[in-house]
């Protein structure tokens, strides 16, 4: 039985050590890093000093990494609730249709989400293009004045929220779907039968059945937005990036534009904390949600 | 069901119906709107008036992208990222998805606890890191410092170990009677069930990494290494601004998984919904 037992180690060994190896190396090591470099005045790549918590404290009276924590809290706002629910909705329409006109509907919507954030960025800043736009053509039709969205401040985080709700509503959508899909087709024939009204039936049986699938919804795109750069980045050159920062941006500016990777890790390891915090506390909301949902 | 009720049913639904259609028109409209300017002569993009059809439809644009860009190289390079990308994450997330759920052996759960966790961690807080893993490697501006660092995806693993938990025990008892060796085991009885899932999330994991963005733009900043959709924003022609050529650029960054998926739509939706919990 001991031969057996080491063998059977052994043939496991053999099934889990390729992903252990880039699991390791790519994964665990780099993770552990970060937290090392952020205690230290490293450069970008080379070592450096150990100082402490200072990269931690000089955080703390930092205006620009407050102004990165506020945008990427103010764009997480704009992104996640509205998105949400244009999903639902849509989702809940959706559902109603059947056949070819279902598929294509769902491809329409689905359609934004597969493509790479570039091809998004090009078409999104040719249809707000200030001189040519054809958002702008709508402003003039509805007599307001033209606006250079991205070169704007107050504009920037709305449009890029819309932006990103184009873009990503699509899985938000797909899943919201797939959860009305699990809603049993008998409790909406009860509901019928006792003559219950549309907005009603959505209350009482929709809404709550399919309350875990929209918590899981929530929480997928408010961890997914904090972590938000790539549209930033793209529609910010040519504007003001100094004012639209948000925290990747602000970690990609201080380590690989003004090579400091200790104070770099330091804002990493703040949003790393954030998002764990609130994986960590979505994960009880959902069990709980699951728990109290499933019968 | 009285007929009353069908009558109302069939109002207030006819409506969301008629609005769905509706917002869904306009939903696909900016892509429409893309593909369509990047077909007309540079001189009607920018009149002044809103044309919903090139007066003079042309691919001058996709002939300049195609022989005046770099836009070939990019795209086999980002053919070689994803390809290997998906299929090193795939096979090694299989092996190790059937031994966390199928064989035992020490340290099985804090494995698995770990894979877990890292599900949680945002991957855009290691660039710094993996900048100077990569770098330590001698790998920046190479291929494979680009496919390096986005071998990590956890929900890959979390999918297959889930689908291997779910097959009856029989399967592999009745395996073990006949005397047959693990591998064996693995090869003849369980991969040939997953095929399936295998597919969906090979597909998945392609069209994730194709569209990857920031790892891709940090670790090359040579043009001819880069992957189309960093190629497409990072390199300007000297010929100045041109929005149909950018478009036409854009078009063909975005065609080949856009067609991907309208070929493997289900496919695609199942493994998106298996990726966030839900069965599909």
């Amino acid at each position: 039985m001991i031969r057996n037992v080491s063998k059977e180690n052994f043939i496991a060994l053999v099934f889990v050590a390729p992903f252990i190896a880039i699991f390791g190396l790519l994964f665990v090591y780099p993770t552990i890093q970060m937290f090392i470099t952020s205690f230290t005045d490293a450069p970008l790549i080379g070592s450096g000093k150990w100082v402490g918590l200072a990269n931690y404290v000089r955080l703390a009276t930092d205006a620009k990494f407050g102004l990165s924590l506020w945008n990427t809290g103010y764009f997480v706002v704009l992104s996640v609730i509205p998105g949400t629910f244009i999903a639902l909705f849509v989702a809940l329409g959706v559902s109603r249709l059947s056949g070819w006109t279902q598929s294509l509907v769902l491809a329409l919507f689905f359609l934004p989400y597969i493509l790479p954030v570039s091809v998004v960025y090009r078409i999104w800043d040719w249809v707000l293009n200030y001189q040519f736009g054809l958002a702008m053509h709508v402003l003039d039709l509805l007599d307001l004045p033209r606006v250079p969205v991205f070169k704007t401040i107050t504009w920037f985080m709305p449009a890029v929220a819309l932006v990103t709700i184009w873009w990503t509503a699509g899985f938000s959508f797909l899943l919201f779907l797939a959860g009305l899909r699990a809603i049993p087709a008998e409790i909406y024939e009860a509901a019928a039968l006792d003559n219950a009204r549309p907005w009603l039936t959505f209350r009482k049986i929709t809404w709550p059945l399919l309350w875990p699938v929209t918590a899981l919804v929530l929480t997928i795109q408010l961890i997914l937005q904090l972590k938000i750069f790539d549209q930033v980045y793209l529609f910010s050159v040519g504007g003001r990036p100094n004012d639209t920062l948000v925290m990747v941006q602000y970690i990609f500016i201080k380590a690989f534009v003004n090579n400091q990777g200790g104070q770099a890790a330091a804002i990493a390891v703040s949003l790393f904390v954030i998002v764990i915090v609130i994986s960590v506390f979505q994960f009880q909301l959902l069990r709980f949600a699951g728990g109290s949902e499933t019968k | 069901m009285n007929y009353a009720n069908v009558q109302r049913w069939n109002l207030a639904g006819g409506l969301v119906t008629l609005l769905t259609l509706f917002i869904a028109v306009i939903w696909a409209f900016p892509l429409y709107w893309g593909v369509i300017t990047s077909l007309k002569p540079e001189d009607e993009v920018i009149r002044p008036v809103l044309e919903f059809w090139p007066e003079h439809l042309t691919f001058e644009h996709y002939i300049t992208a195609l022989t005046q860009t770099q836009i070939g190289i990019w795209y086999l390079n980002s053919l070689i990222v994803a390809g290997s990308v998906t299929l090193i994450t795939v096979s090694t997330s299989m092996l190790c998805g059937y031994a966390i759920s199928q064989l035992k052996f020490p340290g099985r759960q804090i494995l698995w606890g770990l894979i877990l966790a890292s599900f949680m961690v945002p991957t855009q807080t290691l660039i710094i890191n993996y900048f100077e893993l990569m770098a330590s490697f001698g790998l920046l501006n190479t291929l494979p410092g680009i496919i390096l660092p986005q071998l990590i995806n956890p929900v890959v693993i979390i999918v297959y170990k889930q689908f291997f938990d779910s097959v009856p025990k029989d399967f592999r008892e009745a395996a073990v009677m006949d005397n047959a060796t693990e591998w064996r085991i693995f090869y003849k009885v369980f991969m040939p069930m997953n095929w399936g899932i295998t597919a969906a999330l090979s597909i998945v994991c392609f069209i994730w990494t194709w569209n990857a963005f920031l790892w891709p733009f940090l670790a090359v900043s040579h043009s001819e290494l880069m992957t189309v959709p960093v190629g497409i924003t990072q390199v300007n022609d000297s010929f100045g601004i041109s929005y149909a050529r950018n478009l036409a650029a854009a078009v063909l960054a975005g065609l080949p998984v856009a067609v991907t998926y309208l070929i493997f739509q289900r496919r695609v939706t199942q493994a998106i919904t298996l990726s966030a919990g839900i069965k599909g």
